[in-house]
């Protein structure tokens, strides 16, 4: 064992002199870290950043790299670390438990700019960014609460963070603005990703009456249910009409590249800082994918109405009066919730009829 | 509203457990004439994207089925070359298999990670269909459905009342005393891992091709393991291996029911989603208390090399 | 007509060449897969074992990565000789991180060395007390430990996964399931500046040490080898089985937990649901590939560790997925199952008998 080992170690040295004479360091031009959870694949979470990155390098001229899959453990501090010393001036990295470790990297590397998403850490040289991923929930709840005809809607969720929490209560408000007898069951999965699980998720909730349903998961499976079982679905993340054409009646997608191209110009410019950006429909962030001929005219119209009033920050959907599942107020009449309120939320709107967990 | 209820809960039941069944029955084979094969999710995992990949390219999801059966039985190949004839540790070798073919398939599938197949409509039998509450649940299935009930008589009826069924489980009782009666029981040894391996490659298929009718990594989650517990808490009986699968495909859909529902149950939904394996833990523990029921269905060499002393 | 005859005695270079073999076979196999994938070999090659470890932030990497599975691996290998199968590391792993992060949380803003002591015991007690429950009821009731062991790890998942959305969720931190971070105090002590390698390091080795002394110096560890050997022999020498179960499963589950003890207290800062990163199953096929052997257990976690980051390495310059990590492991450990037949085998010719 001791012998093997130590000739691969001399065979090792010796490749390495050869390896570090060839090796080349790309650190003149301008080049882009992404750091994703997940595979790529052809929809999801990672698959609209992705979008967002192949914009930048189409709009800019700057190239860039990524690594996906990359485990929100201890391993994700090297990837970062890997990509910081490798020369990156800007390093985006798309999920929240990367927050903790961008931030130690960014202390070692005070000229690079990094940008975390969905975290609450600023940094000297650490910015983050969000979407208000509701606002486009609250557009489907409409849709739901008004094309209904059991007066059940469905979610699959993943995990009870607020982030996920925002969409399922905006969703279920924008129903019941509607249509008060709307209500919600949830069921959680515990996973941002199991279609498995998604699927059977998605069955149980229609063989409970759904006939509207929609998730914040990660893969299609829940689309690909409602097709097959005659009901319809709202994506999430991408358009995912594609796995449910005629159960599809939009997605509320995630739309990155704007965002990216604007902090790359910043940096460009001299004038990044790192802030935090939580942006929706005014910034260009989050949009609904094209709408299902199945949704009537009208209603079309008005969700087309909505979203103007949204990007002019006219309409809020967490204005008041905002009462949760127990029955107390959470935000008067007349007024609106506040980020902070929002960032923090840990319950159930009226309407939903699932117990949260916990 | 009640019975539609219970109708979607046995429906969905016999669903989940129908892979459970195919791989186990599979498992069950090969274990009766002595080889512990603990790599059925990695069989599974490659029977998934075989099947996923042959499916997309031909249209074809019978194809797909075919595929997924040759390469969990290429993987069970493998496998049976290591452990039978150069009599590595069975235990240590269904790991390294495990780990091998969730690996492989990851690998060759990330091609496939944005694709999907057409849903497979279900095998209606009509008449029967009609009936109220277990007509969905048992005659509006998927072929794979009613093919796993097959599979169940015929290795019911292959074990115990054929002669090869006798042959095999002399291999699993006393390798020896087979050989010396002269039965050649490395091939017989083979042909069983083989079989194990040809039906979880069905298995892992059914769920690529069927149930979800994508293919992510990973998607076998932990169901070749249940296989596996499976076997060994239905004390190597087939008509136990499916009640198992189904207690445990019911209770996964249960845990799911409880959920959706405006139940007033608090509990967190971390213990609803391990209740599956808690109850695989107590059932084994239960089964495993009787000493003689084990003893007399376990077959003796499960797991021992045989040395065929040239 | 080749045959496999059985040797005299086990041959001891065999028993060396044998994983030096299984590396070559991988190796083999490894440049093969990359030419498949229409990859450059060499650069394959380069990239998957040369580039991780080209400065010393990445040989400090290296050493990180690889000091969680020499514990185990250690801890597992006590019981592998024994034929105790303890393959639940994983979940013992993530139980040892919540006792050490519950430690940890409780004396949050405390000082004193006794907090680091305490989480130290705690991460191996935890370990242990997870492990203890497949020791129990296999003594108790004969239940198959293999299945036991695994099905826990699912439920120690979800146990995390609970924890860090609940009761150990930070108070401060925006509903995240995530812990606090912990203060300086339950931090283990970074043992070359500038890198993360930290005195978990000194850990595993002392680890490797006494499992040496255990092993083949201890009558205990006589007792489990010879169980492994010859099951019977080790009952009619009067060799209590049941003693020999309790002690393959803790050393297992209290090795594993205090690499969770290590996570928790050392790269991470903090307990999340990303706690483990199937370090318990890397650690079996280690165990496997050293032959059991504390000093086999030193490289071959080496070079276990080299895998996952030339996996990672692969990704970024090759843009092949991540799970060629897990290919190449699988490999290796097939290649050594297989090429171990040769220590007690040899190949023959043999004449058919006309």
């Amino acid at each position: 064992m001791t012998i093997t080992n130590i000739s691969i170690k001399k065979l090792a040295l010796v490749l390495l002199a050869c390896a570090l004479s060839g090796t080349s360091l790309a650190a003149e031009d301008f080049n882009v870290g992404f750091v994703y959870v997940s595979p790529i694949g052809d929809a999801g979470w990672t698959y609209q950043h992705d979008l967002g990155r192949l914009q930048l390098e189409k709009e800019t001229g700057v190239t860039t790299s990524y690594v996906e899959n990359v485990s929100e453990g201890a391993d994700a501090e090297r990837v970062i670390r890997e990509m910081a010393k490798r020369g990156d001036k800007v390093i985006f990295a798309t999920s929240f438990g990367y927050m903790n470790y961008a931030l130690k990297v960014s202390k070692s590397f005070k000229n690079t700019a990094f940008v975390h998403v969905t975290g609450y850490k600023l940094g000297k040289n650490m910015g983050l960014v969000n979407a208000r991923f509701y606002e486009g929930r609250y557009l489907t709840g409409v849709i739901a609460g008004e094309m209904t005809k059991s007066n059940v809607l469905g979610y699959v969720a993943a995990f009870p963070i607020p982030e996920v929490l925002q969409g399922i209560n905006a969703f279920i408000k924008g129903a019941r603005s509607v249509n008060p007898k709307a209500e919600l069951r949830v069921i959680w999965v515990n996973s941002w990703y199991d279609p498995g699980k998604e699927r059977q998720a998605a069955m149980t909730l229609i063989s409970q009456g759904a006939d509207m349903i929609t998730h914040h998961t990660d893969s299609t499976a829940v689309v690909q249910a409602a097709e097959e079982e005659g009901v319809y679905a709202f994506g999430y993340h991408s358009d995912m009409s594609k796995y449910g054409p005629k159960a599809h009646l939009t997605a509320t997608t995630h739309q990155w590249g704007d965002y990216y191209v604007k902090t790359i110009k910043e940096v460009q410019a001299g004038t990044w800082a790192p802030i935090s950006v939580w942006g929706g429909y005014p910034r260009g962030m989050i949009k609904l994918a094209p709408l299902n001929d199945a949704i009537p005219a009208d209603l079309q119209a008005r969700i087309g109405d909505m979203e103007k009033q949204l990007t002019a920050r006219e309409l809020h959907p967490f204005s008041g009066p905002v009462i949760d599942q127990s029955g107390k107020t959470i935000v008067a009449e007349g007024k609106h919730m506040s980020d902070e309120q929002l960032s923090k939320m840990n319950y159930y709107l009226q309407g939903v009829v699932s117990k949260i967990p916990n | 509203m009640e019975t539609s209820i219970l109708s979607s809960i046995l429906f969905a039941t016999i669903v989940a457990g129908t892979p459970l069944i195919i791989v186990a029955l599979g498992q069950l084979i090969a274990e009766k004439a002595g080889v512990l094969n603990l790599g059925a999710e990695g069989m599974m995992a490659m029977g998934a994207i075989a099947g996923f990949a042959v499916t997309l390219h031909s249209g074809n999801p019978w194809l797909g089925v075919l595929a997924g059966m040759l390469a969990g039985a290429a993987m069970s190949f493998i496998f049976a070359v290591v452990v039978l004839t150069l009599m590595g540790n069975q235990v240590a070798s269904g790991l390294a298999l495990s780990i091998l073919g969730v690996g492989l398939s990851a690998f060759i599938g990330k091609p496939y990670e944005s694709d999907i197949l057409p849903t497979v409509g279900a095998l209606r039998i009509p008449l029967l269909a009609d009936l109220p509450i277990i007509g969905d649940a048992l005659f509006n299935q998927q072929a794979l459905v009613y093919f796993s009930w097959a599979l169940f008589a015929g290795i019911a009826w292959f074990l115990y009342r054929s002669r090869t069924g006798l042959v095999l489980r002399a291999v699993g009782e006393s390798p020896s005393s087979a050989h010396s009666i002269g039965y050649p029981v490395i091939r017989i040894r083979y042909l069983a891992t083989i079989f194990g391996g040809a039906m979880a490659g069905i298995g892992g298929s059914f769920l690529s091709v069927f149930y979800t009718p994508l293919w992510v990594e990973g998607m076998v989650s932990g169901r070749g393991w249940i296989a596996i517990a499976l076997v060994v808490f239905a004390t190597w009986r087939p008509f136990r291996v499916l009640v198992g699968a189904y207690l445990f495909g019911g209770v996964m859909v249960a845990q799911l029911f409880v959920q959706g529902s405006d139940l007033d149950i608090n509990i967190p939904s971390q213990l609803l989603s391990a209740l599956p394996y808690l109850a695989t833990i107590i059932v084994l523990v239960i089964i495993s208390r009787d000493q003689n029921t084990v003893r007399l269905n376990a077959p003796v060499s499960l797991g021992q090399p045989y040395r065929p002393e040239a | 007509m080749l045959r496999l005859e059985r040797r005299p005695e086990a041959s001891q270079m065999m028993s060396y060449l044998s994983p030096l073999i299984a590396i070559v076979l991988m190796l083999i196999g490894g440049l093969l897969l990359f030419t498949a994938l229409g990859k450059d070999p060499i650069e394959g090659f380069k990239v998957f074992f040369i580039y991780p470890i080209s400065d010393s932030y990445g040989v400090s990497e290296l050493f990180l990565k690889a000091t969680p599975l020499m514990l185990i691996a250690i801890g597992l290998a006590v019981g592998f000789r024994a034929n105790v199968w303890n393959i639940g590391a994983e979940g013992q792993l993530i139980a040892g991180a919540i006792a050490a992060s519950a430690v940890a949380l409780y004396f949050y803003e405390d000082e004193g060395a006794h907090i680091l002591i305490l989480m130290v015991i705690a991460g191996a007690i935890g370990g242990m007390l997870w492990a203890s429950i497949p020791a129990f009821l296999k003594t108790r009731f004969n239940t198959n430990e293999i299945l036991v062991s695994l099905m826990l790890v699912y439920v120690a998942q979800l146990l995390v996964s609970w924890l860090v959305h609940g009761p150990m969720m930070d108070p401060d931190g925006f509903n995240f399931p995530q812990s606090r971070l912990f203060d300086e105090p339950a931090l283990l002590p970074i043992l070359v500046e500038g890198t993360r390698l930290n005195l978990a390091f000194s850990f595993a080795v002392s680890a490797l040490l006494v499992g040496y002394i255990f092993m083949y110096r201890s009558f205990a560890g006589f007792q489990m080898q010879v169980a492994g050997f010859a099951k019977d022999a080790a009952r009619y020498a009067g060799f209590s089985a049941k003693r020999m179960i309790w002690i393959g499963l803790l050393s297992g589950g209290g090795m594993a937990g205090l690499a969770g003890m290590s996570e928790v207290a050392g790269p991470m800062g903090q307990i999340t649901e990303h706690v483990s990163n199937n370090y318990g199953f890397a650690a079996i096929i280690v165990a496997f590939v050293a032959r059991l052997n504390p000093i086999g257990i030193f490289f071959a976690s080496l070079l276990m560790a080299l895998l996952y980051l030339g996996g990672e390495q692969a990704q970024q310059y090759l843009a092949l997925p991540s799970s060629i990590s897990n290919v190449f492991q699988g490999m290796l450990l097939m290649f050594l199952l297989g090429s171990d037949v040769f220590i007690n085998y040899r190949v023959r010719w043999k004449e058919a008998i006309a």
